[in-house]
């Protein structure tokens, strides 16, 4: 998978409650969370995003609660991936679980700018920066995340477990 | 081989000798909890996944708590779905307005949760049951629809980080005040990825109450889980649950940190020196002493939720405000955890002291610490609030602003209508009012 887009700069501990906040949760509506994405630590980013565009941040990224309405809305909001130093644990988890793409790469995310165009090679986790002409390798899954991701995710798996279990 | 209280449990319940960080493996669970946040989200996943049937009807625990009682029609529809759900499924632990409670409140108080136990929660404070000696986490909406259909889950055993209190607290000073100590230390991502094992002589005098606290807040420094070893303590806490509750019927799986476990880290904190501290907007980590703040007005205070919501927390503000008046400028809410905890404290006359004092006593609800309903924030306010976060918005308008504290200086600062620890306020009865060390 080959994610492009435009970068949106974010900072260190950027979390879940700017990211969708909680007055929105009485919904789980992707495309009403998708409005009020960044809401509040960027008023601007649901009008200035564009299908495809990239989410880059520094470290501990979805910091906070373990609404997965944060990746939900991300998505929806047509951002194609996710790169940062470094994420929180619950808001990882809850990426791969939703099939939002998330890339640590700690070079690629100090090194961009606002407005870089990046492209993501997902599988082979290079990240280059075709604004500024370089390329870096992300940090790989781990094996068992990779076998997540291949059966379609954490439900599909669970799936094929029981009914291999003969319990489903 | 030597191994932390963390690893032990892990391998308990995946039936291995051993198991150590970085290691992916399975565990089967205990409990799976959601709240109407998260479970809305879950069952849509669990249903359009086709699974049919939960693992276990008594080991899923649906709590409403956030937006409880209904704050609106779109609340109101999750709690439905919720409801209906719990009814198809049979699930044991549901528990309804009225009957309900904040879910970490509620879960140990009942009895649900039992040391060694696997629990994970659609909820980030679920580390708060680390405090019962089992390992706990938070998990987002579609694990728990794959705990619930499975009755595993899939973890990565985290590397532990050891934080040992030495001597105790002083007065006025509890277990808040040393977790927001520690995030301020290690920062909101000090612990990323780890358990956070609480020990030392401070923590070994320290409530179950003040271990809830301190467990609850190890999220805040990104950690997966907190945990507190098993002592006499947990053992009377454990006993004291109904008689037909888990925690008492299942025999306890006590394991213990050994010496020489290996640890990321360890932290030597000397108690005794650290004073109320309060996190200022807008991390848990941004820590100052409540001393040196006096000059920050405030328009609310919250006492209360899943971190400061139990007896002894109420009793704790009660003791600064009886006799007292809540700043005319100031609105104090009380959040109590349970419904129990109301009848406790309607009972030993902490309720009556509170809202003699002028507090508001709401029913049971996440409420306003998540800027729900209950207490939410006008754009420049601030509140002073013994919740778990302060981030940007977290309480209502953006530019609102979230202190976090211990329910003593909160109490202080209901007084005050600033920022102010119990001395700078005083007691109806005197400094003397107050008994022994609190904690």
């Amino acid at each position: 998978m080959i994610c492009e887009g435009v970068v949106h700069k974010f900072g260190r501990d950027v979390d879940t409650d700017v990211i969708i906040p909680a007055r929105y949760l009485n919904t789980s509506d992707p495309q009403e969370l998708a409005s009020h994405c960044m809401e509040d630590i960027d008023p601007e980013f649901v009008r200035r995003v564009r299908p495809g565009d990239i989410v880059v941040a520094d470290e501990n990224f979805g910091c906070g609660s373990s609404r997965e309405h944060a990746p939900v809305s991300i998505m929806a909001a047509g951002v194609s991936c996710v790169v940062a130093v470094s994420f929180a644990r619950i808001f990882y988890r809850n990426a791969l679980n939703v099939g939002l793409p998330i890339v640590v790469c700690r070079a690629a995310a100090r090194e961009v700018q606002a407005g870089d165009r990046l492209r993501v090679d997902i599988e082979a986790g290079v990240v280059e920066n075709l604004s500024q002409g370089t390329r870096h390798q992300a940090e790989p899954f781990p094996p068992f995340m990779r076998e997540l991701i291949e059966r379609g995710g954490l439900l599909p798996y669970v799936k094929a477990r029981l009914a291999a279990e003969g319990k489903a | 081989m030597a191994s932390t209280i963390v690893e032990k449990i892990l391998a308990a319940a995946a039936g291995e000798a051993a198991v150590r960080p970085g290691q992916i493996m399975e565990a089967p669970l205990d409990l799976a909890l959601a709240n109407d946040i998260t479970a809305p989200l879950a069952i849509e996943e669990f249903e359009k996944a086709g699974f049919e049937c939960v693992f276990d009807p008594a080991k899923v625990v649906l709590v409403p708590d956030h937006f409880m009682p209904n704050k609106d029609v779109k609340s109101a529809g999750q709690a439905k779905r919720i409801r209906e759900f719990a009814r198809k499924h049979a699930i044991v632990n549901y528990f309804e307005v009225g009957r309900m409670g904040i879910e970490h409140a509620l879960l140990p108080e009942l009895g649900l949760v039992a040391p060694g136990d696997i629990v994970v929660g659609a909820d980030s404070h679920t580390c708060t049951y680390g405090a019962l000696a089992a390992f706990s986490t938070g998990v987002g909406s579609t694990d728990f629809a794959a705990a619930m259909a499975w009755g595993h889950v899939w973890l990565r055993v985290p590397e532990s980080i050891k934080f040992v209190y030495h001597g105790l607290p002083g007065r006025y000073v509890t277990g808040k005040d040393l977790i927001l100590d520690t995030i301020g230390r290690i920062g909101v991502d000090g612990a990323l990825y780890m358990a956070m094992e609480f020990t030392g002589e401070a923590v070994e005098a320290m409530s179950m109450a003040g271990r809830f606290t301190m467990c609850n807040m190890a999220i805040e420094a990104g950690g997966k889980a907190g945990i507190v070893g098993f002592d006499q303590q947990t053992r009377a806490y454990l006993e004291s649950r109904p008689a037909d509750s888990r925690a008492r019927r299942r025999a306890a799986r006590v394991f213990a940190s050994d010496s020489d476990a290996a640890y990321a880290r360890v932290l030597e904190i000397d108690a005794a020196a650290v004073k109320p501290t309060v996190a200022k907007p807008h991390l848990p980590a941004n820590t100052e002493p409540a001393e040196r703040l006096a000059g920050i007005t405030i328009d609310q205070v919250v006492i209360g939720s899943c971190t400061n919501g139990r007896l002894e927390d109420l009793r704790q503000a009660a003791e600064i405000l009886r006799g007292r008046s809540v700043h005319p400028g100031v609105r104090a809410i009380i959040l109590p955890g349970t419904q129990r905890v109301c009848l406790d404290a309607a009972a030993d006359g902490t309720m009556q002291a509170l809202i003699e004092a002028g507090c508001a006593f709401s029913t049971p609800t996440c409420g306003p610490c998540l800027g729900g309903h209950m207490g939410v924030l006008a754009a420049g306010e601030r509140c002073v609030s013994t919740t778990n976060r302060n981030f940007v918005g977290r309480m209502g308008d953006v530019t609102s602003e979230v202190y976090l504290a211990s329910p003593y200086v909160a109490a202080a600062s209901a007084i005050a209508g600033h920022i102010a620890t119990p001395e700078m306020v005083g007691t109806a009865g005197g400094a003397a009012a107050g008994k022994g060390a609190a904690r």
